[in-house]
């Protein structure tokens, strides 16, 4: 994705919102017009960033987190096939119970902090990147695994020389849904208990009708979800040069 | 290299309860025995069960060697495909297998062994900037850096234009002489040129083939080459028809 790509497609978001809001002629605390957006987002710039920073360290703690517990799991539902016939069936049930549903429960267990918020951002992210970085971890040509059982290979430098390299592909794959989704953990989080954070602060907001300082604090947030999309993206596209050879 | 066995093979594979193959094969200790026959027959799969790796069938029988040791950690092999791993330089990928046991790898032995096959000017780059080739030498340099007297090689040169094979057999003959070699190959003119023994795989039986008295490697224009190859090409068009 290309800045000139972003850029265009801002511009024709922005024109479609405000056709919308002329043709329609909402009241402001129904649809408010962009300009009217923007100016909330400029008066309440250091509230929204004080809640904007909570929210990004949330999200950010979160994905490191999800995304080391993904890769430590996978690696150990690849190297045993007990784990994997035992735990795989388990982890997919787990994806059967909304996140929405369970973060009452983690505001109870983890308090109105961050703490339930990082949990619920590691809960939601935890599956895609173990799926996918499994997926990519068993499969692999069956020539290298007959080549390392002729070298007389041992199990864990396989997993570190061949099986971990040649699933870093996959492995940004899953880090690439990972940061859409890690936002929505924390926002959620927010939302069902806290006193910082986007997510809080947009439920304030719309309570106090002031619709448009709603909208100002979601643009922040599909902006940073947008830039860690945009980060990790890169990040997911060094692991796959680097794994097909075509890194510097 | 400690000094090349011999290995005997006698045995049936089956595969749900239907016999795939019936063969009584020795190969001599270091000498090339080139298996031909035709597809699915199971050449390759005497190649696995003496590799010992998973066949998808059921072997019953014995593989022995004439120096009554294991057949464990004394094989190299070397595939159709060249296995290279990508994201590793063409030195790493020679002397991967110290790595994959833990070992530390001998580097010097590996640019050695690189330079023995006409690689030493690509050493640190990656095998995705290589041709065809010159990924086979590299792979064949991974195959040395291994130094195990019994050498296993399943159509290594058949992806390769008719030139660049006929190097590589010159090479790989220069290179693994004195081991026990065998090479799994469609190719008559390969089996003719390289092999000190021929064995055509049945169904029924692995039957020999005799070769021209002359030592390998063998002049493709060789008249004596040459029938033998055009005789063996013959006998593997009936045996398909």
């Amino acid at each position: 994705m290309r800045a000139r790509d972003i850029l265009f497609a801002v511009m024709v978001g922005l024109a479609g919102w405000q056709t919308v809001v002329y043709l329609t002629d909402a009241p402001h605390f129904i649809l408010p017009s962009p300009w009217r957006v923007a100016q909330a987002a400029y008066n309440s710039r250091l509230v929204i960033a004080q809640n904007a920073w909570v929210t990004a360290v949330e999200v950010l703690l979160g994905l490191v987190l999800g995304a080391v517990l993904g890769f430590a799991a996978a690696i150990q539902l690849a190297l045993s096939k007990t784990a994997e016939r035992l735990i795989l069936p388990i982890l997919v049930f787990t994806q059967a119970v909304p996140v929405f549903a369970l973060a009452p429960l983690l505001t109870l267990w983890f308090g109105y902090g961050m703490g339930s918020k990082i949990v619920m951002t590691v809960l939601i992210i935890f599956f895609p990147i173990t799926s996918a970085f499994h997926d990519g971890l068993t499969r692999i040509d069956h020539g290298y695994r007959d080549l390392c059982v002729s070298m007389g290979a041992r199990k864990y430098y396989v997993m570190r020389h061949v099986l971990i390299p040649n699933a870093l592909p996959s492995l940004g794959s899953g880090l690439k849904l990972a940061a859409v989704y890690a936002p929505i953990g924390a926002v959620i989080g927010e939302w069902v208990g806290a006193s910082k954070g986007l997510g809080y602060l947009m439920l304030l907001a719309n309570g106090r009708a002031k619709i448009d300082l709603m909208f100002a604090s979601l643009i922040v947030l599909a902006c940073l979800t947008v830039a860690l999309h945009l980060v990790v993206g890169r990040l997911a596209d060094r692991m796959s040069q680097y794994a097909s050879g075509s890194s510097s | 290299m400690t000094s090349p066995p011999g290995i005997t093979f006698v045995g049936t594979h089956r595969i749900g309860g239907a016999i795939l193959f019936a063969a009584n094969l020795h190969l001599p200790a270091g000498q090339w025995t080139c298996l031909l026959g035709r597809s699915g027959v199971g050449k390759s799969t005497i190649l696995r069960l003496i590799l010992g790796l998973e066949t998808g069938g059921e072997f019953t029988g014995s593989i022995t060697t004439t120096d009554k040791s294991t057949l464990t950690d004394r094989i190299s092999y070397m595939a159709q495909s060249d296995l290279l791993l990508p994201w590793l330089s063409v030195r790493d990928n020679v002397c991967i297998g110290a790595r994959l046991r833990g070992e530390a790898p001998n580097l010097n032995r590996a640019d050695h062994l690189l330079t023995q096959v006409g690689l030493a000017g690509v050493a640190g780059m990656k095998p995705g900037m290589l041709s065809g080739g010159m990924r086979q030498r590299a792979a064949l340099a991974r195959t040395l850096f291994e130094d195990r007297p019994i050498v296993l090689l399943d159509e290594p040169f058949s992806a390769l234009d008719a030139g660049t094979r006929a190097d590589m057999q010159e090479l790989a003959v220069k290179v693994l002489t004195g081991r026990t070699v065998l090479l799994v190959t469609h190719d008559p003119a390969e089996a003719t040129r390289l092999a000190h023994q021929i064995v055509i795989m049945s169904a029924q039986d692995a039957r020999m083939w005799p070769v021209p008295d002359t030592p390998p490697i063998r002049a493709i224009s060789d008249p004596l080459s040459m029938d033998c190859q055009t005789r063996l090409l013959s006998h593997l068009r009936m045996e398909t028809a």
